[in-house]
């Protein structure tokens, strides 16, 4: 199973599970970060953390952490 | 509470707004996402009739505005803080929803919802419209940046939207005031159209399990429908928390519900956002066209650049030092301008006062004391605009993201990095920036510690001393020991403020670490009216808090200052005369009183009388020393002052006095010491007001205190124990 964190730059992939801590999930998933939004990586921050995906047409940063909760397909 | 006129920005008390509701005016909420151009839509319908307060108990803004409509009604408008649904994940969730539902001790329940959607997000805005809608409360949509959407190649059919969502929808661009008649009008007839409802339904046996939820929810004073939208939204969270709490049975339902979905092969907690977003495709499937859909956006090409791995954080530095520099560049002369202006108007009035306590209180109190905190509301104003700007423009969220990992390393996020930052020039325009942060005690730690950060209060300070005391020696070629030393107490301050954070985080404002979900909102040119209206705001706001405090302070410093009365010897020069006043006053008295605590750090009781009389404002140690040193106006680029400093030796020993250690353990303790009461002030306001923030601001004046003095002490008995006395 791949993570949303294992993703490079430039990947997209289907959102298959949102896991991890439940505010963070809760808060994903109001975004619209939910079972088959399609997620594309796009950048991550000079330092290595945190990672800038895109999603329903708007960019969102989320840590690492957080983007190993979530299971790709 | 409809008496109060604006821009007055007083804290609205509860009583005030709950009771008697004027049967003539129309209470409206305006809710949205963030970076919708919610506060413009807001600024363009209320213009300057503003007012800002708390909501109690918590330091959620709360924004009140009003208008009148052409019917000549007075609508009044409540600004809820941008958020993204109203899934109680953040306080300002919290509020709005309890807000809405007419559960916010001290607001009263809105009339008319106006959600503001962005034209360019319609399918993530749409979430937070369909939580809204199902509430059943007269509903009118304001689909906002119609043009930017228009310029993006995207055509949305309001009349489709309207026929969907079920409540009005008014295209709106509120930076150029289009569309604001319509959706006034769209307000105050809002009332007459059909109540709103949620427009899916649940499969049958979702809505069987739920039914036990809803019913112990009506029980607790919910209309049905609102317990529709609670229902699907606990089943999410799980624990019944703030408005609901209290709310017989509840939790217990909720859990069985859980289970029984669980027992179904549901993942309940994914069930409310997976129900909305299938709603969500269909209804831009039907009202969004994309004639012209484009690749990449400007944001994207600004981002490759502004975002990239090497040249980011270049730009990153290269803004933040241009910001820095147009700080004291643009602020000095304003500042100089303020200064001249208030030691004209002491010259003024001193000449129209007989000289007596009168002329000295009002001249060497309130105009010196309240002048000297005056000096630096430019620098202050200016601060908040940039602060504003970035926030406005977009880059605010991208600095986050390129500071997050390093913020990280003391358990903050991102956004404190910039607060952090703007105590370099003043904290009270640092700690307000704070307000971005969600998690409150990230929000807590960096207000804790932005006022170690080295402000352009202390420079003065830091010059005097350097100046009088550290030679100018140069240090491996290029560099001059004096500006090194300079550097040193920058850098300790702030080196202080990350462990400081980091120990906070572990210990008093430990929590499970808060997820960085964060947006990064498309670029866009601010509009500057509501800037200028933002700037105005806070400023009026810095002006209220501190200036009230720092005039009692002021009138009492002057008073210990100026009594008892020294009859000036027949031979005394003026200068002598206020010397002598000085050392018999009360302050005088309490410095000799204090002089066994702070002759450790190497210090005498003309010193404890400058730390005193710096209470109130770091840089008046500077003018007090003038004072004692019988040195008019002394400044601390003064010659007189330093050779007077230089000269100074103890009257048995007949050595210095003031060494360069003495100099340095000085630096350190104002590196380190809260003696700022425009700072204290807001310090109260931004941790919750009344004791909650007064609570919050002791404590943060305590342990600054305590580690100025710790840190002093161990620089001067390391010093004296290394041979460095002399």
């Amino acid at each position: 199973m791949r993570h949303l964190a294992d993703l490079k730059p430039g990947e997209r992939a289907r959102v298959a599970t949102v896991g991890g801590e439940s505010d963070a999930a809760r808060r994903l998933m109001d975004l619209g970060l939910i079972r088959g939004t399609t997620v594309e990586v796009v950048r991550t921050a000079p330092l290595g953390d945190p990672i800038e995906v895109r999603l329903r047409g708007f960019m969102l940063s989320l840590r690492r952490a957080e983007a190993e909760h979530i299971t790709v397909e | 509470m409809d008496t109060v006129e604006a821009p007055t920005t007083t804290a609205v008390t509860p009583s005030s707004t709950s009771s008697e509701r004027d049967e003539g005016v129309l209470h409206a909420a305006l809710i949205g996402n963030p970076n919708t151009g919610k506060s413009t839509l807001f600024n363009a319908l209320t213009g300057m009739r503003q007012r800002v307060g708390n909501y109690s108990g918590v330091t959620v803004e709360r924004v009140e505005g009003r208008y009148q409509s052409e019917t000549g009604r007075l609508v009044t408008i409540l600004d809820l803080p941008g958020t993204y649904s109203v899934s109680g994940n953040s306080p300002d969730e919290e509020i709005a929803l309890s807000v809405l539902l007419g559960r916010a001790e001290g607001v009263d329940a809105p009339e008319v919802v106006i959600v503001v959607l962005d034209a360019q997000n319609l399918e993530r805005n749409l979430f937070l419209a369909s939580q809204v809608l199902e509430l059943g409360l007269p509903t009118v949509i304001a689909l906002n940046q119609v043009d930017a959407a228009e310029a993006a190649g995207l055509r949305i059919d309001a009349v489709e939207l309207t026929l969907e969502l079920g409540a009005p929808v008014v295209p709106t661009v509120a930076t150029r005031g289009r569309g604001l008649d319509v959706l006034k009008r769209a307000v105050e007839r809002a009332t007459e159209l059909p109540r709103p409802e949620r427009r899916f339904s649940l499969p049958p046996e979702l809505a069987a399990v739920l039914a036990p939820v809803d019913g112990c929810l009506t029980r607790g004073g919910l209309s049905p429908s609102a317990a529709a939208l609670e229902s699907l939204r606990l089943l999410a969270v799980g624990t019944v928390q703030g408005h609901l709490a209290g709310i017989d049975g509840l939790e217990a339902a909720v859990q069985r519900a859980q289970a029984d979905l669980e027992g179904q092969g549901y993942y309940p907690r994914a069930l409310e956002a997976e129900l909305r977003y299938g709603w969500i495709a269909g209804v831009i499937e039907r009202t969004v066209h994309r004639p012209g859909a484009s690749g990449s956006t400007l944001t994207d090409r600004i981002d490759s650049v502004v975002l990239h791995r090497v040249v980011g954080p270049i730009i990153f530095l290269v803004l933040m030092a241009l910001v820095f520099q147009s700080i004291f560049t643009w602020a000095s002369p304003l500042m100089d301008w303020v200064e001249s202006l208030i030691g004209g108007l002491g010259v003024a009035v001193g000449s129209l006062l007989p000289a007596g306590d009168l002329q000295s209180l009002l001249v060497d109190g309130v105009i010196a004391g309240v002048g000297s905190v005056l000096v630096f509301l430019p620098q202050i104003a200016v601060l908040f605009l940039f602060i504003g700007f970035l926030e406005d423009t977009g880059y605010m969220a991208r600095a986050a993201f390129i500071m997050d990992r390093f913020m990280r390393g003391v358990g903050l996020h991102g956004r404190s990095f910039i607060p952090m930052l703007s105590g370099y020039a003043c904290a009270v325009p640092g700690i307000m920036a704070t307000r971005t942060i969600e998690n409150p005690k990230d929000r807590l730690t960096t207000i804790m510690v932005v006022p170690l950060m080295s402000c352009s209060a202390r420079l003065p300070i830091y010059t005097l001393l350097i100046g009088t005391f550290i030679p100018p020696i140069a240090v491996a070629g290029v560099f001059n020991l004096q500006g090194l030393t300079l550097l040193a107490m920058y850098l300790l301050g702030t080196v202080t403020a990350l462990a400081v954070a980091a120990l906070f985080k572990k210990s008093l404002l430990k929590g499970p670490s808060r997820p960085m979900i964060m947006e990064l909102p498309p670029y866009r040119l601010p509009d500057l009216r509501s800037l200028a209206l933002n700037v105005s705001h806070r400023v009026g706001l810095f002006l209220r808090k501190a200036g009230t405090i720092i005039l009692a302070l002021s009138i009492l410093l002057w008073a210990l200052a100026s009594y008892p009365k020294t009859l000036p010897g027949a031979s005394m020069g003026e200068e002598a005369a206020r010397e002598a006043q000085l050392a018999n006053s009360f302050l005088g008295q309490a410095g000799q009183v204090i002089e066994p605590l702070v002759r450790p750090l190497g210090y005498d009781w003309k010193i404890g009388v400058g730390i005193l009389s710096s209470f109130a404002a770091r840089e008046v140690f500077v003018s007090t020393m003038g004072t004692i040193y019988g040195i008019g106006d002394a400044t601390e680029t003064s010659g007189d002052l330093r050779d007077q400093l230089r000269a100074e030796r103890h009257p048995r020993t007949g050595a210095p006095v003031y060494t360069p250690l003495v100099a340095v353990g000085l630096m350190v303790f104002y590196v380190y010491a809260m003696m700022c009461m425009s700072t204290n002030a807001i310090v109260v306001r931004e941790t919750g007001g009344g004791w909650q923030g007064a609570r919050w601001a002791v404590f943060q004046f305590a342990w600054m205190l305590a580690l100025a003095y710790g840190a002093a002490f161990i620089v001067y008995r390391t010093g004296l124990a290394l041979g460095l006395g002399a």
